[in-house]
């Protein structure tokens, strides 16, 4: 049987201390925010408020303290996340570089690469994009064209990522592109992931890709004989899928799967009152149920993730569902509250459902999309 | 301590397999009633794992007692296993000795209420319970009644009410049943439990009898999948069976973690809010996996000759028993609506 069981999440009083203190940080510093911004999630970002929230510590948390790191549990970790993704703070200036790349370069960078990377995200002063996707490439990651050649002192990389978000803010990209030739027998082979940095690189163009609600959250990132020096190999040469992989499990398993609208849920109660009709009230609680269950299902993977286990495909089931839910809720909020939705309006509710339904779509497409993790499910159960 | 759940779980397992096949199934839906399998059951000290230990239990953690009717729904165990633990905590609650032998819990129904008099030096038991898990057939029901200073428990063996029978969509019996009985002093104590908390237990457990029949109609499936050829090849190599078979794990391990919660809560003061979103959660995994489960096994799952509809029919039918998905949001959201939107999250993070 290879059923996928999720084992209680270990208590961690530390944990809950640290509740609290965050919550207070929180409760000030996003006193003037509307609910607008808040419904941004981890789309927003204020680099004052990621430099703040690294000077508390709050990010790089698991990481050694020799690299800027506090060398606090998963579940600590935990917390901070889920606390800051419920209260609608602006994290994504230090949110990818915090769960994947950080932790990327710490498990195969250098120790030059770690000493120079590593206590600037920490700070919140360094912020990532993740160049993966390709014009050609889309979930079918290892179909990948962009290319590093060898010359002298380093590589010239050539070609195209694509869906790149805060490319246009990014100090560096984790680059995974192809370094030798397409092997037939190994379609994996040949691929290697780069450090690039955003700031100084020549030879690449960043564009606006502009989303279906109009806003810029990612890019084009056009690479014409960019060069790269030889330390910015990050890992081996050749080693590239394994390592992706490795990325995408960290991109999977966290909470910001299932709270994207959480937002919504708040606003939708404010409006409903107190006292809210039946219908409404199945419906809340119908939600509260599936965001209880997630919320265990999450915290026993950053359970998992303390022990030092790599929960791959419960990272996948929890992204399926949690995605889900994200999509469910402007929809059933929708059904609850009869008002056509417009950006214009003065009223939260409508502005944060107008939001959620403009983003929704894309829930189920950044990080693997819902077809391909249920591909890995089924790979899992012994299916592929 | 994970060890010891697995433990207790692994011995049940056991015991259900050593007594329990799927073809048996069809003739206790018959009628018959499989003695033997009770028996194995009651000697390995199943029935009596949520009795504390003061009240002459093992000293299981409650979650772990409940653990057992995970593997009870995992084989579809045609007995009141369930109804026989509840029945025991509740007379254990309110000190009473608890009898060998099956037994079961009233009322089930919110609407439903028994009453208990006092008759001479003893007790009446008196009124209409409905959906009464095996009430034709057990030993014995520890009721619940409203007695003149408030809520008993009053232990009644058989006689002591007429049967109008029914039964559940899974033809497990659920009787209403009519109490007229005189019992004695001993039989009847004080208890601090109310119809809601024992409506939560019998949630819970439901809860884990559900996850249990999850699992195994998940893995029914998968083996289906593996072995059925169409096309020339195994159903299971197609995409859109593989999508319909990662939904059915996903919805299961969603279904088993929020059955854990509700079991951990049943040792931590029976709190409500775990217990109700784990009921409304298996609810609607259990229509789902139910659905595609069928959807791949095709035609032969919808056979009685095939074992799958022992599990499909019983999680039909438990998950409206102690209370629906409906009910249960119901109470969950106008709680929530109450406490207002700003405590919709601390709240949450306090389970």
């Amino acid at each position: 049987m290879n059923a996928i069981t999720f084992p209680k999440p270990p208590p961690s009083p530390e944990a809950e201390i640290l509740r609290a203190e965050v919550r207070e940080f929180l409760h000030t510093e996003l006193a003037g925010r509307d609910a607008r911004s808040k419904a941004e999630s981890w789309s927003g970002h204020d680099a004052e408020f990621s430099r703040k929230l690294g000077a508390k510590g709050w990010i790089g948390m698991t990481w050694p303290k020799q690299y800027g790191g506090h060398e606090r549990s998963a579940l600590e970790r935990y917390v901070v996340m889920e606390e800051t993704l419920a209260a609608g703070a602006p994290v994504s200036l230090h949110w990818v570089a915090d769960r994947q790349s950080g932790v990327q370069i710490l498990k195969i960078g250098t120790e030059e690469q770690k000493q120079k990377i590593l206590p600037k995200i920490a700070a919140g002063e360094c912020c990532f994009c993740i160049g993966m996707s390709e014009p050609d490439s889309g979930s079918d990651l290892a179909s990948t064209r962009t290319k590093a050649t060898r010359v002298q002192g380093g590589w010239l990389v050539n070609g195209t990522k694509l869906w790149t978000s805060s490319a246009h803010l990014a100090d560096y990209m984790i680059l995974f592109c192809r370094t030798g030739s397409v092997d037939s027998t190994d379609r994996h082979a040949g691929t290697t992931q780069f450090l690039v940095d955003m700031k100084t690189t020549t030879g690449m163009q960043i564009r606006p890709v502009y989303a279906l609600s109009g806003a810029h959250h990612f890019n084009e990132v056009v690479f014409t004989d960019a060069f790269l020096p030889e330390d910015a190999l990050l890992g081996t040469e050749g080693a590239g899928w394994k390592q992706v992989t490795g990325e995408l499990a960290f991109e999977r398993s966290g909470p910001e799967r299932f709270l994207s609208t959480f937002g919504l849920v708040v606003e939708l109660m404010r409006v409903l009152g107190r006292d809210p009709s039946e219908r409404a009230a199945i419906a809340l609680g119908r939600l509260q149920a599936h965001f209880i269950t997630l919320r265990r299902m999450s915290r026993s993977i950053s359970g998992m993730l303390q022990q030092g286990l790599e929960p791959a495909n419960h990272a996948a089931m929890v992204k399926d569902l949690g995605t889900t839910l994200e999509q469910e809720i402007p929809e059933i909020a929708r059904t609850l509250i009869t008002n056509e939705p417009t950006a214009e309006t003065t009223e939260d509710f409508l502005a944060v459902l107008a939001h959620s339904m403009l983003h929704a779509p894309s829930f189920s497409l950044r990080g693997g999309t819902r077809e391909i993790l249920r591909g890995m499910i089924a790979r899992g159960l012994g299916l592929r | 301590m994970p060890e010891e759940t697995d433990m207790l779980r692994e011995t049940a397992t056991r015991v259900f397999a050593d007594h329990f096949a799927p073809r048996d199934l069809g003739a206790v839906e018959a009628g018959h009633w499989p003695q033997a399998g009770w028996a194995a059951v009651e000697d390995a000290g199943l029935t009596r794992a949520l009795v504390p230990e003061e009240a002459g239990g093992y000293g299981v953690d409650p979650a772990e007692a409940l653990s057992i009717l995970r593997a009870a729904g995992g084989a579809a165990v045609p007995l009141p296993l369930a109804e026989t633990m509840m029945a025991s905590w509740l007379l254990a609650q309110a000190g009473l000795a608890i009898p060998d032998g099956t037994l079961s819990v009233a009322p089930v129904l919110p609407g439903d209420s028994l009453f208990a008099t006092r008759d001479g030096d003893g007790w009446r038991i008196t009124g209409t319970a409905s959906r009464i898990p095996w009430g034709r057939s057990v030993g014995a029901i520890a009721v619940l009644a409203e007695g003149p200073d408030g809520m008993v428990v009053a232990m009644v063996p058989s006689g002591g009410w007429t049967v109008t029978i029914s039964t559940n969509l899974a033809r497990e019996p659920r009787d209403r049943l009519t109490f007229d009985a005189v019992v004695p002093r001993a039989a009847v104590g004080a208890t601090e439990v109310d119809a809601a908390q024992l409506q939560r237990l019998g949630a819970a457990a439901r809860c884990q009898q559900m996850s249990g029949a999850m699992d195994h109609i998940l893995a029914l499936t998968l083996q289906y999948a593996l072995d059925r050829k169409q096309f020339g090849k195994p159903i299971g190599k197609f995409q859109a069976v593989q999508q319909n078979l990662a939904i059915m794990a996903s919805q299961t391990a969603a279904a088993s973690a929020a059955a854990d919660l509700a079991a951990e809560a049943v040792g931590h003061g029976m709190g409500i809010t775990p217990i109700a979103a784990a009921k409304v959660r298996c609810g609607e995994a259990a229509g789902t996996v139910a659905s595609l489960g069928h959807a791949v096994h095709g035609a032969i799952g919808f056979t009685y000759e095939h074992s799958l509809h022992y599990f499909t029919k019983r999680l039909w039918s438990w998950r409206d028993e102690f209370g629906g998905e409906t009910e249960w949001a119901l109470l969950l959201g106008r709680a929530a609506a109450e406490r207002g939107p700003e405590r919709f999250w601390a709240d949450m993070t306090t389970l």
